[in-house]
């Protein structure tokens, strides 16, 4: 009920009393105001609780949905479009052309519970007729030992599987696998490697790489990020398949203990090529041989491409004849003393067969004939120091960069010491080792115009650039050089016509593990470059004692043995390249060159 | 007019409960076939993997050699060689066409009749 603010009767007793009646008022008003205010007050407490208790159940619910949310176990969304990408854990290896190198297929592998096992007898037996290598005796032992695990075998074909699932014991149980697999078989396994399982679940097993590009490349093939697109390689299955066949003939005719072959693009530094023989089947890798008195070269495992560091021997004489044309100390033309048996110090320099070239030849003749002594005698005029550094840059002191895992252990073999004595037999490519790839890197370096390019086995994409280590008219003219050691010096086996090759042959006496060489025993080289008037390419032949004793007289020198065999490859790789045979540039007769 | 309004939410209620639960049902439906689907698309993915390793596989240069040698006599394939580039002036030109013949042949002179003569 409402009070009024000036009750008379208050009022006028007020009055008579001689108070003052606005008073009355004024406390009436007061107590009105309070009342009102406690009205107001309460109102807001209570939208304040609602708020409070909104705001609660508001992150209450967030806080809610977090918790299940993080205590959830995780699941993969149903209703969005399945990803291609993580189907495989492995990418596929291809070559250049996108023809498969190393792919992935899903087999099974067999595991047993034998706790769970009905009859463990019976069941080891059967699995013994399904798998030749499992031992019946063995099996049941450890079925009946009381472990509660065994693996039996890591992969399955489907028809054993379906046998497998034949002898229906409810212990043999199957896991997926997914397994690599090389299609081609031997081809090129020098440089896939293999693979073989990491760590292994039931459900899974991890698939990881031992060897070549497969472990050196083996972050990339199972990054999830790459979505599984394949590795491209430089390799080129045709020439390559061409080159093992034509290697294996070559090393099977003139009876060698092992092959190499290289074949580069000089422009881009691409290894369309390369072949090791004897070979393996990567997918079914041969355990590496523990036997400590074998060489490393006994193992088909070895890659005598990159891994074979050997003593290179006359290969290396443009080398120094190429640097000593930079410097301006030669040209193709300047007679230089050859006169053998060259004797420095203690030290007697022979030429093959006690021949003598001298006393004075020039420098093309130098290459053309491979004369030990012309060369040490420019070798000399170069000095030590630059003769280093030229090699460096031509990187013959590091392990080649290639992507294979097997490259960075291979270094080349150097002299501790540099005197003027291992300057001249370095010329002539002796005291130092170096692998077939080294030679075909620096070999690309000439043909590119004297621009060094990294070697590489994945496709490249687009144009490289390289380190310059001589001019451009030093490679032409050593180019020259070589094609003359083809079509007059000690390589006139490894003419093609219509493909100007230019090359230089090295036979090398192997060392023996005590100290010195063997007089029987050579590592035969080629390395060569075509066409001439247009470099491209550059193929590097290796033979590991070969002899050809088609003759009467047994023949052991590179321009016998490796020369015809990489002539060979050659003539028939260079069509498969699109390559045209061509007529050489004939010479200006006297009438053109007098009219000009 | 109160209760009118009340009934009718109440049925609109009960029709809202039916609607979610039929699209519930629907949802999860749908949702087992997109799995079945992709475990399908899985399934024919590695089915792809396997027949590509096997065209890799039957693809192989050894075999190709081998059927190459084998069926020499039917094929005659050799490996290439350069002897097998040719220039562009081996090559023949298209042989020259022939006028066509047209069925409408001009004929120019006069007919005589046999009965001129006589």
């Amino acid at each position: 009920m409402r009070t009024p603010l000036r009750p008379l009767a208050r009022i006028l007793q007020a009055r008579q009393e001689g108070l003052n009646p606005d008073s009355i008022e004024k406390e009436n008003l007061k107590q009105r105001h309070e009342v009102l205010r406690e009205k107001a007050r309460g109102r807001a407490q209570f939208r304040l609780l609602i708020l409070c208790a909104s705001f609660v159940f508001a992150f209450g619910a967030i806080g809610a949905r977090m918790g299940l949310m993080a205590a959830t176990e995780p699941v993969e969304p149903k209703s969005s479009a399945p990803g291609a990408e993580i189907l495989a854990q492995r990418a596929d290896i291809t070559d250049r052309n996108g023809r498969v190198l190393a792919t992935n297929i899903t087999t099974h592998a067999v595991y047993a519970h034998p706790k769970v096992m009905v009859d463990p007898k019976g069941t080891a037996q059967k699995l013994a007729e399904i798998f030749p290598e499992l031992d019946a005796k063995a099996l049941e032992r450890r079925f009946t030992d009381g472990r509660s695990f065994v693996w039996i075998r890591k992969v399955l074909s489907p028809e054993q599987m379906q046998k497998v699932h034949e002898i229906g014991d409810p212990g043999l149980l199957f896991g997926p696998r997914e397994m690599r697999l090389y299609p081609n078989g031997t081809l090129a396994a020098h440089v896939l490697g293999g693979t073989s399982f990491g760590a292994e679940g039931v459900h899974s097993a991890e698939v990881i790489g031992v060897a070549g590009i497969e472990k050196a490349m083996d972050v990339r093939l199972r990054d999830p990020a790459q979505g599984g697109k394949p590795l491209t390689l430089s390799i080129d299955l045709t020439l390559q398949s061409t080159i093992e066949e034509v290697l294996a003939a070559g090393m099977g005719m003139l009876k060698a203990k092992g092959a190499a072959a290289i074949l580069m693009d000089a422009r881009t530094g691409e290894i369309l090529a390369m072949a090791s023989l004897p070979t393996f089947d990567p997918n079914d890798r041969p355990a590496p041989i523990v036997d400590k008195n074998a060489e490393p070269g006994d193992s088909p495992l070895f890659n005598r491409a990159v891994q074979g560091v050997y003593e290179l021997g006359s290969t290396f004489k443009i080398f120094a004849v190429a640097q000593a044309m930079e410097l301006g100390l030669v040209n193709p033309d300047t007679m230089v003393d050859a006169n053998a048996p060259m004797i420095w110090g203690k030290h007697r320099i022979n030429e093959f067969e006690g021949h003598n070239y001298g006393p004075l030849l020039s420098v093309t003749d130098v290459i053309a004939k491979s004369s030990n002594v012309g060369t040490a005698h420019i070798a000399l005029m170069i000095g030590p120091l630059r003769q280093q550094a030229f090699l460096k840059s031509l990187g013959f002191f590091d392990p080649t960069p290639v992507e294979l895992v097997e490259a960075p252990g291979a270094k080349p073999l150097l002299p501790k010491k540099w005197p003027e004595i291992v300057t001249i037999t370095t010329s002539y490519g002796h005291g130092m080792s170096a692998s077939p790839l080294h030679l075909a890197a620096a070999y690309a370096a000439i043909a590119n115009g004297g621009v060094m390019i990294k070697p590489t086995l994945v496709k490249r994409d687009g144009p490289t650039t390289g380190v310059r280590v001589m001019s451009e008219k030093t490679a032409l003219d050593s180019v020259k050089m070589l094609r003359r050691v083809v079509l007059e010096g000690t390589a006139t086996l490894g003419d093609v016509p219509g493909y100007e090759v230019a090359g230089k042959t090295g036979t090398a006496e192997k060392p023996k593990k005590t100290g010195g060489y063997y007089k029987d025993k050579d590592v035969n080289t080629f390395a060569s470059i075509f066409p001439a008037s247009n470099p491209q390419y550059v193929l590097i032949v290796t033979l590991d004692e070969p002899k050809d004793d088609t003759l009467s007289e047994v023949r052991s020198t590179a321009g016998w043995t490796a020369v015809p065999v990489a002539a060979e490859i050659i003539r028939r790789v260079a069509p498969l390249m699109g390559l045209r045979p061509k007529l050489e540039p004939v010479a200006p007769d006297a009438v053109t060159a007098a009219s000009n | 007019m109160r209760p009118v309004l009340y009934v009718l939410s109440f049925l609109a209620l009960i029709a809202l409960g039916f609607w979610a639960y039929r699209e519930n049902y629907a949802t999860q439906a749908a949702l087992k076939e997109v799995e079945g689907l992709q475990r399908q698309i899985v399934g024919l993915r590695e089915a792809l993997t396997v027949q590509r390793a096997e065209w890799a596989y039957l693809n192989r240069p050894d075999r190709l050699r081998e059927l190459a040698t084998a069926n020499f006599d039917r094929l005659g394939l050799m490996p290439m060689e350069p002897s097998q580039f040719g220039t562009a002036a081996q090559v023949a030109y298209p042989a020259a066409k022939l006028p066509e013949i047209s069925f409408t042949t001009d004929i120019q002179g006069t007919i005589g009749s046999g009965a001129e003569g006589l």
